[in-house]
């Protein structure tokens, strides 16, 4: 029975999760994003693979000709996608969108003596 | 041949080890040479056929013991063939998606979401089957049967919860989305061990052929410490992922009591083992020491990463993956080859060379696994390093800094796959014998 309420406030409580709802072209970023496996090299939240860089907070160091760029640049690791004018802006947004929703890796996180960490939000984020 | 289907099972699982080696091997190769059959079998092809495969080794070969073990008969032998051709036809249809590229779904479940309903119902089949069979003796079960019970239960929940994400709901909220890929994930990891834990505990209870540890209440205390973390351990994964900190504090305390369970009692039944049980099924007997042995690795790194103060140097480095690893190869494997060379001793198909041979191999095995582990410790520390006090190079030059590190990893791992594949072709051969001694 616990578990159950338990897993029912991990589905429906908005609030543990901030105010974060992606926009139609970023769901459709995002789905572009699992069609292509994107996940099984990059990492978002320190989740994913290993083979390339962290992308959660790319959008805020890189510009995006640069990140278009690398879309279908097939340099070194990276595979030789063809992703058209529209499916690049979608990937953009998708970045944009979760570049708002915190820090990964979270830099400015405080240690606290118990060993908890207090993460901190994204200066300018949602 | 129906009642050979548990030995199918198994079989099916062995050849799923030697495919995530040989998977594992080439993603290994790409690190060091990027352009390794990039295009024929790009990294993102390769990595989830290694995770795939790997799945694949630990659920059949432990879903092949459970039958076995139960002495499935009469007409749940049909339900057994339906649910081993079911997961095989699915698998090779998933195998052929990412072939050819066709990818959907979050990782570790990349494949189309379509292939979610053959998987839910083999495992419904596998319910129907255990809970009819065990049903009679319900009130006097030991916790292995409770642990198998609970592993396929809830299997099929998570396994459901994972696909959560197809609702419009989950995925227009990101950071709910990711928590949630992570729970599921988390737990149906918990779910798998439960078969293999549970796998281990018959096993150790045959053994010894004294089943009062598995009906004591110290056993069922742990077992129920082990669900506790199954349920609600799963959120050390995501302590940097801005949720709720209610949702991260539960996670911490409860991770604390995790790997404590198997030890105490792999070591209690340890302690009580009769000598001539050890050499009646000294194979057995030494896997599950070996498997004691990665228990006591992993559970200082286990400990240690979930606190959040570490957790966040560690997270996302492969410090991730040597824990990952030291579960899957060094606990999971060890229990589950345990499983298999404890049913093939019963049977006699073992000779005393094949026994000696295979005890060379896990030699040559854990040294290398060792030496692996320890790489990729190296490597995780050397990329926090990098996160936190020296992030001027490019993620591109810490890979290269990482070269000869990366060809380390790939020698060692070489090292694993000589080891496990000369144990492998060993143990079908003589599955292969069971099945052809029984011959009609």
């Amino acid at each position: 029975m616990f578990f159950l309420v338990y897993n029912f406030k991990i589905y429906t409580g908005k609030e543990n999760y901030g105010n974060v709802v992606l926009s139609e072209k970023a769901v459709r970023g995002q789905n572009l994003w699992l069609k292509n496996n994107c996940n099984s090299c990059h990492q978002i939240y320190g989740l994913g693979g290993y083979l390339g860089p962290e992308l959660t907070n790319i959008y805020s160091f890189k510009d995006e000709n640069y990140l278009k760029a690398m879309l279908n640049s097939g340099v070194k690791s990276m595979p030789l996608f063809n992703f058209d004018e529209a499916e690049q802006d979608e990937l953009l947004q998708f970045f944009k969108e979760i570049d708002q929703t915190g820090l990964s890796p979270n830099l400015e996180a405080v240690i606290k003596p118990s060993g908890w960490i207090s993460i901190k939000p994204k200066k300018g984020g949602i | 041949m129906k009642k050979h289907y548990p030995l199918y099972f198994i079989c099916a699982g062995l050849i799923s080890l030697a495919l995530t080696l040989l998977c594992g091997l080439i993603g290994g190769l790409q690190y060091v040479t990027p352009d390794f059959v990039k295009n024929s079998l790009p990294f993102y092809a390769v990595r989830p056929l290694h995770t795939l495969f790997a799945v694949g080794w630990i659920v059949l070969t432990a879903t092949g013991g459970i039958y076995y073990y139960l002495d499935v008969k009469g007409q749940h032998q049909k339900r057994t063939a339906a649910h081993f051709w079911i997961f095989l036809l699915t698998g090779i249809g998933i195998v052929f998606s990412y072939l050819s590229k066709n990818f959907e779904g979050k990782e570790y479940l990349e494949f189309p979401s379509f292939f979610y309903f053959p998987v839910v119902l083999g495992w419904i089949l596998f319910g129907v089957s255990y809970f009819k069979i065990q049903v009679s003796s319900f009130g006097r079960w030991p916790v292995y049967y409770w642990m198998w019970a609970t592993g396929i239960v809830l299997m099929i929940y998570h396994f459901t919860e994972a696909h959560l994400w197809l609702l419009p709901y989950f995925k227009e909220h990101f950071v709910q989305n990711v928590a949630i890929q992570w729970k599921a994930g988390g737990s149906f990891v918990g779910s798998w061990n439960m078969l293999v834990y549970g796998t281990s505990m018959y096993v150790m209870a045959k053994i010894a052929q004294d089943e009062r540890y598995a009906l004591s209440r110290k056993a069922f205390f742990f077992y129920f410490l082990g669900l506790a973390n199954l349920m609600f351990g799963w959120a050390h994964h995501i302590y940097i992922v801005p949720v709720s900190p209610w949702i991260r504090y539960s996670a911490y305390i409860i991770s604390m009591t995790e790997w404590i369970l198997l030890v105490s009692i792999i070591y209690d039944w340890k302690k009580g083992l009769k000598q001539e049980r050890k050499i009646a099924f000294s194979l057995a007997y030494k896997l599950m020491l070996l498997a004691d042995f990665w228990v006591f690795m992993n559970i200082i790194l286990a400990l240690l990463i979930s606190i959040p103060a570490i957790n966040l140097f560690t997270h996302g480095t492969h410090v991730t993956v040597a824990h990952s690893m030291g579960t899957t190869i060094g606990i999971n494997t060890m229990i589950l080859l345990s499983s298999v060379t404890f049913i093939l001793e019963q049977r006699n198909v073992l000779s005393l060379k094949d026994v000696s041979k295979i005890l060379k191999s896990l030699k040559v095995f854990n040294v290398s696994f060792v030496l692996f582990f320890m790489s990729l410790m190296l490597m995780g520390v050397k990329k926090s390093h990098w996160i936190f006090f020296d992030n001027t190079p490019t993620f591109s030059q810490l890979q290269d800094k990482l070269h000869w590190l990366h060809i380390m990893f790939v020698v060692f791992g070489v090292g694993i796959v000589i080891g496990l594949y000369r144990i492998i072709f060993l143990l079908l051969r003589a599955v292969k014998n069971v099945i052809n001694l029984e011959a009609p």
